[in-house]
């Protein structure tokens, strides 16, 4: 629209210059995730209540989740904020080739939790421990059959939080697939490297939500020798 | 005025309006003013949807049987009145459409900081619309707007799921438009406009905005639990299956409360702007209103156990939200004293515009007070639940943030399309729309005390007389809201046309033309001066000069 | 009491304790709104007609704000709102507080009716029989979705909710037939869910209870006890696989993960329908369920049944919330006929 707009590469025309458009970017991004911390939060509120109420439950809920599989998880989280954080550092040095490099092996990272989430899920399904009512019949030992109805609950509160965790993790793998297209094609330079940045306050956050569910539902049950009391 | 441009320009100079005209070009636009339109444009529908039920209501329950509608259709028809009102027009009303309009030329920028999300916004509200009417004509749904669990989730046969989706959707649609506009106005103000010299409609919608932010997620994964519950049989709110039905009542109004806040503030703004510009004074205790709204929007947020007296929650945890409910009816108080302090030795205009805004003055007082009622434990153990609930909140919403809207949208209605309302239909339809609001909500306050449950549909005789009453105002107050529909749509083409600044009234929006162009100025505007200085106003400095001018002739 | 004989009523009618307060509390309220929004619309009014535009050009001298005034405007509103909450509260927790002594009534709420059972065994559904004079507690809860037990002459009111149980109470003070109306939107037939609650002199309705064959709860909850077999495990010796519940009732109990629970009526109903929520230390978890075996008529039963045999005292030392056991039929009474 205006003239100087034109000059440079990544301005949107309704900005002044560059300072207030990575100004917006970024006070837009810690905004959203303010609305994603509320978000989880009404979920880590249930959670919260209900271990209370069933506290059993839980434990004998939390056995039935693979701690490996978790663990492994989690470490692949927290090495791919790692990773991320290096994509970022390039980017302001505008090293374009090291950037996609990191990128590449955090999209990687993303994908090895989502194959692993997915088998983890997928082995909950056969034993029946999905919470429906049409599929939910987990086996009258394991664990013990009055505690069905309240590992029941736990469950919808593990389904629930670890999948939409794993919905922000999948938007998450495509919203780096187009940063990394935009890199690729040359549109970050050492002055204009917002979005990757912005995008790498995006992965920390899904990183750290994991953090928080990784304890809660996976270690509840670990001091405790397999069976409860 | 400004006779001589209007002289010059024989054919029409490009504005917003008419820079391009065919459909693409307002579905696909990233102009903030045709959003604001856009979103006006639908909410209207909503709203005569929304009437439409209120109308079957209040036909309803002129006789105390149950005649005319059957308990299935009238329980239905309360929760779609209640759903369209709140989530597809109170909601979006002022923000979306004045706040789309105004904010960035209020600012001084050319656009909100994200045009592209603005318009997503309006597209997400409408996939969320079209689904709630879906909803309807599936059926509807039947639990009243506030969709308590287990009935809603195990026992109503009804659209809920669908109904439930279709908030979720909307409620991304509210926090987009809030992200938004906190971004915008951290980022986009034009040089010189500091913080404190924003004008209050702004620190309105930035602490709207807030709210928006921070609650709306709640309620979407509490509607999205409600909806698993619903369909996986899952027990989260249902005892039977394990859940807990409080825990629901606590989540929702963790957000609903504050929605309230969303509905209300933005209409405080329009109404200090109003005040301001038609008394041609400053707002008395500029920092007082302008920290009021983010008090309430901070405090709004403490206050959600108040619609949970007689719910079984622990007594103390009553205690405890009565007080913080006391502590928050503090800055509705400060801001009416302001308003009523700024008329003090104003020029008083008695244009439609402050018609609207005393008539907010005075409605939401009642209103406000009416809370206080609700919030004192003792009290509200007898009127919880009952009309007198009904007519206090439709006096805070119908008296204050339509009042409010309405009165905003006659104020920029110039701005907004280049052409002046017919003001004496504008003055008669305000009056009609006072008198009838108060005949059908103040009856119900007796109603309400002498026990008539809310959501009946049938009742018992002695309560009659003031359903009458009630019905009678509800049909005056339709033909005050039809009236402006009528004239604001013969102004488009045959009202008579505006300068930049017809009401002589300070601030950015009024040194841009009428309608303004795409890009809002053709200039960098740089603001040396606090809000509502009329000193700096042209127009009024002409005036007083041809003034000056005839009497010396 | 309507203050027009031809039906243009303005307050319900004034028949239990707390409505003579309540309604000095409103009518306070009302006062104040009236002075407040009476005075605010007269100063606009004032305003108006006084400061009217009169030229086109004018520009009024600014005020900037007051700061005398935006303080005293802040602080006495709030101090008057701080005695609203103070009077609000006062009578909330007069309202709240379970009264000693009361006759005990036993409500539960279904699609769309109300059934009530007095404590010697009389049912009754959609209307209640309240002796004048007495202080009568409820205690409720839903068969299915919230309700809410109002009635607008006692100015009383609590949501009925499944799962737990809620209660209210009054003290009638005026002979009479009042409504009683579900307050919480509950599906279809809401509106008709509604009722009367009669009160009686305390004659009369000892009369009234004397009307029909009726068996205590307690001796019911006895019959249970054994006939569900739970007699079985909770061996009046003490030495069945379940803990021994007589002289229990009101008492604290240990629980296996070493927290403390009151043996009380919430805890009793969540045990025979949740059995593993709460396990007694010692104790393993072998009792099934009883969801959907019981209704919640006979779980009352059943804890009317513990209650009688409960500590004398009534355990009131120990528990929290657990009111004295009212309950006068003793468990040593021949078991009327079953009235089914």
């Amino acid at each position: 629209m205006s003239d100087h707009a034109a000059h440079v590469p990544g301005l949107a025309h309704h900005f002044v210059n560059m300072e207030q458009q990575k100004e917006a970017g970024t006070i837009g991004m810690w905004l959203f995730l303010l609305t994603e911390i509320m978000f989880f939060g009404g979920l880590f509120l249930a959670y919260s209540i209900f271990r209370a109420k069933y506290p059993d439950g839980f434990l004998q809920g939390s056995h039935l989740l693979n701690v490996y599989l978790g663990g492994l998880n989690t470490v692949v989280l927290i090495v791919s904020s790692l990773t991320m954080a290096m994509a970022v550092y390039f980017s302001q040095l505008g090293e374009r080739k090291k950037m996609l490099g990191f990128m590449a092996a955090t999209l990687v990272l993303g994908t090895v939790f989502l194959v692993v989430k997915y088998f983890e899920y997928k082995e909950k399904f056969e034993h029946h421990l999905f919470p429906a009512y049409w599929t939910y019949h987990p086996s009258a030992t394991h664990p013990p059959e009055q505690y069905h109805a309240h590992v029941q609950v736990f469950l919808w509160i593990y389904f629930m939080m670890t999948g939409l965790h794993a919905l922000h993790m999948i938007i998450g793998i495509g919203l780096l697939l187009v940063i990394m297209w935009m890199g690729h094609r040359g549109k970050f330079t050492k002055d204009y490297n917002s979005p990757v940045e912005i995008f790498g306050l995006y992965w920390h956050f899904v990183d750290i939500v994991w953090i928080f569910l990784f304890p809660l539902l996976y270690l509840t049950g670990f001091h405790v020798s397999n069976g409860g009391h | 005025m400004a006779s001589e441009v209007i002289a010059q320009a024989e054919e029409p100079r490009l504005n917003y309006l008419n820079n391009g005209h065919t459909v693409k070009s307002w579905l696909l636009t990233l102009d903030h003013k045709r959003i604001g339109l856009l979103y006006l444009f639908s909410i209207s529908i909503f709203f005569a949807i929304g009437g439409i039920y209120a109308a079957l209501i209040r036909l309803e329950l002129i006789t105390p049987q149950g005649d005319l509608l059957t308990a299935e259709t009238y329980n239905r028809v309360f929760t779609m009145h209640g759903v369209m009102m709140i989530f597809f027009f109170l909601i979006p009303s002022i923000p979306a459409t004045l706040g789309n309009f105004l904010l960035p030329l209020m600012l001084g920028a050319k656009d909100v900081a994200f045009p592209k999300l603005n318009l997503l916004s309006w597209y997400v509200f409408m996939v969320g619309a079209i689904l709630m009417l879906i909803t309807i004509m599936t059926g509807g749904v039947d639990t009243g707007w506030t969709f308590y669990p287990p009935y809603s989730s195990i026992y109503s046969n009804t659209q809920v799921t669908l109904a439930g989706v279709s908030i979720f959707i909307t409620g991304f649609s509210s926090i987009l438009t809030g992200l938004n506009f906190m971004v915008t106005i951290h980022t986009m103000r034009a040089p010189g406009l500091t913080w404190f010299r924003l004008p209050l409609f702004v620190w309105a919608h930035y602490a709207t905005s807030l709210i928006q932010v921070l609650g709306t997620p709640v309620v979407a994964i509490t509607v999205l639990a409600l909806a698993f519950e619903r369909t996986l049989k899952i027990g989260i709110f249902d005892p039977k299956l394990g859940g807990d039905p409080v825990l629901f009542q606590h989540m929702f109004w963790f957000y609903s409360h504050p929605a309230v806040y969303i509905m209300i503030i933005p209409s405080m703004g329009v109404i200090s702007e109003l005040i301001a510009n038609m008394t041609r004074k400053k707002v008395f205790g500029y920092h007082f209103v302008a920290f009021s709204s983010l008090a309430i929007a901070v405090f709004g947020f403490l206050v959600w156990g108040h619609h949970m007296f007689t719910s079984s929650q622990s007594m103390y945890a009553g205690m405890a939200f009565s007080l913080i409910t006391y502590a928050v009816a503090i800055p509705s108080a400060i801001k009416t004293f302001n308003w009523t302090a700024t008329i003090f030795k104003g020029s008083v205009s008695y244009d439609t515009p402050m018609i609207y805004a005393l008539a907010f003055i005075g409605l939401f007082t009642v209103g406000g007070m009416t809370g206080l009622f609700l919030a004192a434990l003792g009290l509200d153990v007898h009127l919880h639940d009952t009309y007198f609930v009904v007519a206090h909140f439709h006096y805070v919403m119908v008296g204050g943030a339509i009042i409010g809207y309405l009165g905003g949208l006659h104020f920029w209605w110039p701005k907004m399309v280049g052409r002046m309302y017919p003001e004496i239909w504008g003055r008669i339809s305000a009056a009609i729309v006072f008198l009838g609001f108060n005949l059908t909500f103040f009856p119900q306050f007796i109603v309400g005390y002498l026990g008539m449950p809310r959501r009946y549909h049938a009742y018992v005789p002695e309560y009659q007389v003031w359903h009458i009453l009630s019905t009678a105002g509800a049909s005056l107050l339709a033909i005050g809201f039809i009236m402006p529909v009528i004239y604001l749509t013969w102004s488009l083409k045959y009202g008579e046309k505006v300068g930049d600044n017809p009401w002589m009234a300070a601030g950015l929006e009024w040194e841009t033309s009428s309608p303004p162009p795409t890009e809002n100025f053709t200039y960098q505007p740089v603001i040396n001066h606090d809000a509502y200085e009329f000193e700096n106003v042209k127009e009024i400095k002409e005036a007083a000069a041809k003034e000056a001018a005839l009497q010396t002739a | 009491m309507s203050l027009f004989s031809f039906q243009v009523p303005f307050m319900p009618e004034q028949a239990s304790k707390f409505a003579l307060e309540v309604d000095l509390f409103y009518i306070a309220l009302w006062l104040m709104t009236i002075v407040f929004s009476v005075g605010i619309v007269a100063a606009i009014f004032i305003f108006m007609v006084k400061y009217r535009r009169r030229r086109d050009g004018e520009i009024p001298e600014q005020i900037e704000g007051a700061m005398t005034l935006e303080i005293l405007w802040t602080v006495i509103p709030f101090i008057m709102a701080l005695g609203i909450f103070a009077w609000g509260a006062k009578i909330y927790y007069q309202m709240y507080t379970e009264p000693k002594e009361a006759l005990e009534i036993f409500v539960t709420g279904k699609q769309w009716m109300w059934r009530a059972q007095h404590p010697d065994g009389q049912r009754e559904i959609n209307t209640l029989h309240v002796p004048l004079g007495r202080r009568v507690k409820l205690t409720m809860t839903s068969e299915d979705v919230l309700h809410a037990y109002f009635i607008p002459a006692f100015r009383t009111k609590a949501d009925v909710v499944p799962g737990r149980y809620t209660s209210t109470w009054f003290e009638a003070t005026k002979p009479g037939t009042y409504h009683l109306f579900c307050a919480e939107y509950c599906g279809t037939q809401h509106s008709g869910m509604i009722g009367t609650v009669t009160v009686l002199e305390p004659g009369e309705y000892q009369a009234w209870l004397g009307g029909g064959t009726n068996e205590p709860p307690a001796v019911t909850g006895e019959r249970l006890f054994s006939s569900l077999a739970c007699s079985t495990c909770h061996a009046a010796d003490g030495k069945g696989r379940g803990p021994k519940l007589a002289e229990l009732y009101g008492k604290p109990v240990k629980l296996n993960n070493g927290s403390t629970v009151a043996f009380d009526d919430t805890y009793i109903r969540e045990s025979i329908l949740d059995p593993g929520a709460k396990i007694v230390e010692n104790y393993q978890l072998i009792m099934p369920s009883f969801r959907g075996q019981v209704s919640e008529e006979q779980i009352a039963q059943i804890i009317a049944y513990l209650k009688s045999i409960g500590p004398k005292d009534g355990g009131a030392a120990a528990a929290t919330s657990a009111a004295p056991a009212a309950a006068k039929p003793a468990a040593t009474k021949p078991a009327a006929p079953a009235t089914k």
